[in-house]
C-alpha cells in the first residue's frame, strides 16, 4: 500500500510542478502524458495476457458455469454496496442489497444463483468513489493506473476503502485469495470482450474515447443514472455558431453567470473576433465543471 | 416483489402491441408516441435477430443482414443530421454544405457498424421499457429502456428524442450513461484543431475503410466458436 501512496504523492507533486507532458489540452486530463504511457502499457498487457486468457475462459468454460462464477463474486460485493448506499443516505437501497446477499447466499447456494433479481430485488452498483462523489467531491484529474486502468483522483481515493472491504482480498490464506482474485479478474475481463471489440471499432483514438466514456459513466453512476440535465447543452443542428446558452446551462445566481461573460468580452476584442466563441465556450465549460468557483467570487 | 410480475406483464403486453404495432403506426394525425416507437422497433429488431440463423452464426452474410436491418428498421427514426452536428460541435458552423454531408455520411457508416457489433453481441437479454415521464405537450423527451441481466445491475439505454414533422426522431443515445454524441465530441474537436474539417473527414473515411477489411476475418473467427 505504501508504494501506492508514494506514487499518488509523486503524481500530485508532478501535476503541481507541471512536469507531466501535456499532449492534448483537456482540462480534465492534466496528466495526459503519463496517462497515455500507462494506457499503452495496459493495452499491451491486455493484448498479450488479459485478452487471450479471458477468451480461452469464455470458449472453454460453459456459459452456466461462467454465470455461477460471476454471480458468486457479485454476491460477495453486495454487502459493500449496501454499506455505500447506507452512507450515501439511501437506507432502502442498502436493505435491498443486504436482502439480496441473504437470499442469494442461502436459496442461491453461496451466491452462485442470483435468485434475488428474479424476486424483484434489483442489483445496485456502488463503490466508495461514487460515495465520495455523492458527498460532493469532484472527479479531480483523470488517472490511468498500471494494470488497473481508468480512474480519477477521487476514484483512486475511493479504491483504498474498496480494497480494504474486499472480501476476496482479505481472505486468508493468501494463496486462496490470490487464486480467487485471478479468477474474478478473468471473469470480469471475459464479460468485457464484446465491449472491448466494440470500442476498437468505434474509437478514432481509443485513449480519448475510453477516457470520455469513463468520466461520463462515473458521473452517471454518482447520480444513479439521473445526472442533472444541465450537462446536455449540446449545440443542435440548426444552432449557429454562438456562445452556448450560458444562463441556461448554469442556473446559478445571476451574478455568477454575468461575471465570466464580462471577462470574456474584452479579451475577445484584442485579437480577431473569431476568438470570441471559443473563449466563451471555455468559460461556459469551466463553469459547468466548477460551478462553485464563480458563485463564490460573486457572493 | 410485485415489480417482477409487472415486468412479465409488460413483456406480454409488449408482444401484443408488437403484433398490432405495424397497423397502428400508419395512423395519420398524431405520430406514434416516442416510448411506443422505441418499444416497437426494439422488439421487432430483436425478434428478427433471434429467428435468423445466419445472424446467430455470426457469419459474414449475417453481419451484412444486421447492417441492412439497422438501415431499414432503425435509421429512419434517427435524426442523423442533428447527431453529427452535435458531435462536431462548434466546428459545425465552419463546415461547408458539402463537408457537412460528407461528415454525416461517414459518421453514419461508423455508427451503423458499431451498432451492428453491439446487436451481434445480443444474447436473449430481457428488456424493461420504462414508462415515459413527460407531458403530452413535450417535444423533447428521453425514453428509458433497461437491459436486464443476471448478477449485474441493469444496463440503461436512454434515447433523447425530438418531435419533428416526420415523427419522433432520436438525436442522442446514452448507453449506461455514456452519450454517443458527447463521446465523439472531444475526438472530433481534436481532429479539426490539428487537421481541419477535411482532416476529420479523411480520418473517418480511413477508419471506416479499415473496418471493412478485418471485419471479414473477425466475424469468421467468431463463427467457429
Amino acid at each position: 500500500m505504501r508504494w501506492a501512496r508514494n506514487l499518488v504523492t509523486a503524481l500530485l507533486l508532478c501535476g503541481a510542478a507541471g512536469c507531466a507532458t501535456t499532449v492534448g489540452s483537456d482540462p480534465r486530463d492534466p496528466l495526459e502524458g503519463f496517462n497515455r504511457a500507462m494506457f499503452s502499457f495496459n493495452d499491451g498487457f491486455d493484448q498479450a495476457i488479459g485478452k487471450p486468457i479471458s477468451t480461452g475462459y469464455r470458449d472453454l468454460v460453459p456459459d452456466p458455469v461462467r454465470g455461477w462464477v460471476r454471480n458468486f463474486f457479485s454476491n460477495l460485493y453486495d454487502l459493500w454496496t449496501g454499506v455505500n448506499n447506507l452512507i450515501q443516505g439511501k437506507p432502502a437501497d442498502a436493505v435491498t442489497d443486504w436482502a439480496r446477499f441473504a437470499f442469494n447466499s442461502t436459496l442461491g447456494v453461496f451466491g452462485i444463483n442470483d435468485v434475488a433479481t428474479s424476486m424483484g430485488l434489483e442489483k445496485h452498483d456502488e463503490d466508495f468513489g461514487q460515495t465520495l462523489g455523492r458527498w460532493g467531491m469532484d472527479d479531480g484529474a483523470y488517472l490511468v493506473w498500471p494494470l488497473y486502468g481508468p480512474s480519477s483522483m477521487r476514484d483512486s481515493l475511493g479504491l483504498i476503502p474498496d480494497a480494504y472491504a474486499d472480501l476476496v482480498l482479505r481472505h486468508k490464506p493468501g494463496g486462496v485469495a490470490a487464486a480467487a482474485w485471478t479468477l474474478r479478474s478473468v471473469s470480469r475481463r471475459a464479460d468485457l470482450l464484446d465491449a472491448s471489440r466494440i470500442l476498437e471499432e468505434a474509437a478514432l483514438d481509443k485513449y480519448v474515447f475510453l477516457r470520455d466514456a469513463y468520466l461520463q459513466r462515473r458521473r452517471s453512476q454518482v447520480y444513479d443514472g439521473n445526472p442533472p440535465r444541465a450537462a446536455r447543452e449540446t449545440p443542435r443542428a440548426e444552432t449557429e455558431e454562438s456562445a452556448p446558452p450560458v444562463p441556461a446551462a448554469a442556473p446559478a445566481p445571476p451574478a455568477a453567470s454575468v461575471a465570466p461573460t464580462v471577462e470574456a468580452a474584452p479579451a475577445a476584442q484584442e485579437p480577431a473576433p473569431k476568438h470570441a466563441a471559443p473563449a466563451a465556450f471555455e468559460a461556459a465549460a469551466r463553469m459547468l465543471e466548477a460551478p462553485a468557483a464563480p458563485a463564490a467570487s460573486g457572493g | 416483489m410485485p415489480r417482477a410480475f409487472a415486468r412479465i406483464a409488460a413483456a406480454v403486453a409488449a408482444m401484443a402491441i408488437l403484433a398490432a404495432g405495424s397497423a397502428r403506426a400508419q395512423s395519420p394525425a398524431e405520430p406514434t408516441p416516442p416510448d411506443v416507437l422505441v418499444k416497437n422497433v426494439t422488439l421487432e429488431v430483436v425478434d428478427i435477430l433471434q429467428k435468423d440463423k445466419e445472424i446467430q452464426e455470426g457469419s459474414n452474410a449475417g453481419r451484412k443482414k444486421v447492417i441492412a436491418l439497422i438501415e431499414t428498421k432503425v435509421l429512419p427514426h434517427f435524426n442523423f443530421e442533428a447527431m453529427t452536428a452535435s458531435a462536431v460541435g462548434r466546428n459545425w458552423a465552419k463546415a461547408s454544405t458539402e463537408q457537412r454531408s460528407r461528415l454525416n455520411d461517414e459518421f453514419k457508416t461508423l455508427l451503423v457498424r458499431t451498432y451492428s457489433s453491439a446487436l451481434a453481441a445480443y444474447s436473449n437479454q430481457k428488456f424493461d421499457f420504462r414508462p415515459l415521464r413527460a407531458k403530452p405537450t413535450d417535444t423533447d423527451v428521453t425514453v428509458n429502456v433497461r437491459v436486464l441481466q443476471s448478477g449485474a445491475q441493469p444496463v440503461t439505454i436512454d434515447y433523447d428524442m425530438e418531435k419533428r414533422p416526420s415523427g419522433w426522431k432520436v438525436w442522442d443515445v446514452r448507453v449506461a450513461g455514456v452519450s454517443l454524441v458527447a463521446n465523439y465530441r472531444t475526438e472530433f474537436d481534436t481532429q479539426v484543431r490539428d487537421n481541419g474539417i477535411d482532416g476529420l473527414i479523411k480520418t473517418l473515411q480511413s477508419k471506416n475503410r479499415s473496418l471493412e477489411q478485418p471485419a471479414a476475418t473477425a466475424s469468421t473467427a467468431g463463427a467457429k466458436k
